[in-house]
């Protein structure tokens, strides 16, 4: 299982741009980070997500 | 005097508005109307998690040649305001940073020391670092020395409307700090963005004194004048204040009396 955005996921294996795609987000409005540590976009299609990582995706919202 | 070379420097990148505008706590579509009333620059963001099928994101409704001041709200410590400033970074719209950490969700009070750190970390990373604090002239150093490129002292509790709270301390950092001071938080009125201005603050940033407001371009109008006379009025130097007495402002009228 692989955590995303602090839900657990049956994914592992899977590239983290698949995933993305299949999931509908938009690609130029997130920042990705594994286990801690950015994922910089040319990496997406590279990066496998494993058993027991923890994802984090994120975008802007309006903030003070 | 018409005042064209007063710009606002922020780690090398000049701004003509003093105007920090916070893009919280309302309409994506009152975005832009904001902005431009408040004839604002500089826009603050939050990083949140992201959700699929996203139908409309904030940034398609900032005005384009906007700097956009991401800051590091929901984190509890230097870590956690690291990354986020990262993911910010990574969201590929600039270096800036406003960093804020608090560790209660009640005051919502900057933790000082964890702010230092975080500073520290992100100036070496070649952020331009904007820290949101409790108005302490010790710490005020100890961010410049960190690396900073503003300092941003709070004026009374995030979102109170408050105003000047911490008044003569604020001034005790524009006395002594020469990296601009932003008074960040608390302000509710115009015309204490004006007192704020007039003390020598470098910027206002206020959002829930719009948001919350009857009319919100309207109010970021009043913003944008009541900043800009505080400003001309700094630059100006204010005229005395008597200790006791009356001053004539007329020459006295002596033929009644000859």
């Amino acid at each position: 299982m692989v955590r995303i955005n602090g839900m657990e996921k049956d994914v592992s294996n899977m590239s983290l741009k698949e995933y993305l795609l299949t999931t509908d987000y938009n690609l130029t409005r997130i920042a990705v980070e594994r286990n801690g540590n950015i994922v910089p976009k040319s990496q997406y299609d590279l990066t496998i997500l494993n058993d027991g990582d923890t994802i984090e995706i994120v975008s802007f919202v309006g903030g003070g | 005097m018409i005042i064209n070379d007063d710009k606002l420097n922020i780690g090398g990148h000049e701004f003509n508005s003093r105007f920090i505008l916070g893009s919280g706590k309302y309409s994506l579509k009152l975005i832009e109307a904001a902005v431009k009333d408040a004839g604002a620059e500089i826009i603050t963001l939050a990083v949140r998690r992201a959700n699929t099928k996203e139908s409309e994101n904030i940034l398609d409704f900032i005005p384009k040649g906007i700097t956009l001041l991401p800051n590091t709200s929901g984190a509890r410590n230097a870590d956690e305001a690291v990354r986020i400033a990262r993911l910010a970074r990574e969201l590929g719209c600039g270096n800036f940073v406003k960093i804020e950490v608090m560790r209660d969700a009640k005051y919502l009070l900057p933790d000082n020391a964890e702010t230092v750190k975080a500073t520290e970390i992100l100036a070496n990373e070649g952020f331009v670092v904007m820290p949101y604090m409790y108005p302490d002239l010790n710490t005020a150093r100890d961010l410049v020395n960190a690396g900073a490129a503003t300092i941003m002292p709070l004026a009374s509790p995030i979102g109170s409307n408050k105003g000047l709270a911490t008044k003569e301390f604020i001034q005790i950092l524009i006395d002594e700090i020469d990296l601009p001071i932003i008074v960040d938080a608390g302000i509710g009125r115009p015309s204490q963005a004006c007192e704020a201005m007039e003390m020598g603050a470098a910027a206002i940033m206020a959002n829930t004194a719009l948001a919350t407001a009857g009319n919100l371009p309207l109010m970021a109008s009043a913003f944008r004048k009541a900043i800009e006379a505080g400003r001309q009025a700094y630059l100006s130097g204010l005229g005395r204040v008597l200790t006791r007495g009356a001053s004539a402002s007329d020459p006295l009228t002596g033929f009644l009396r000859d």
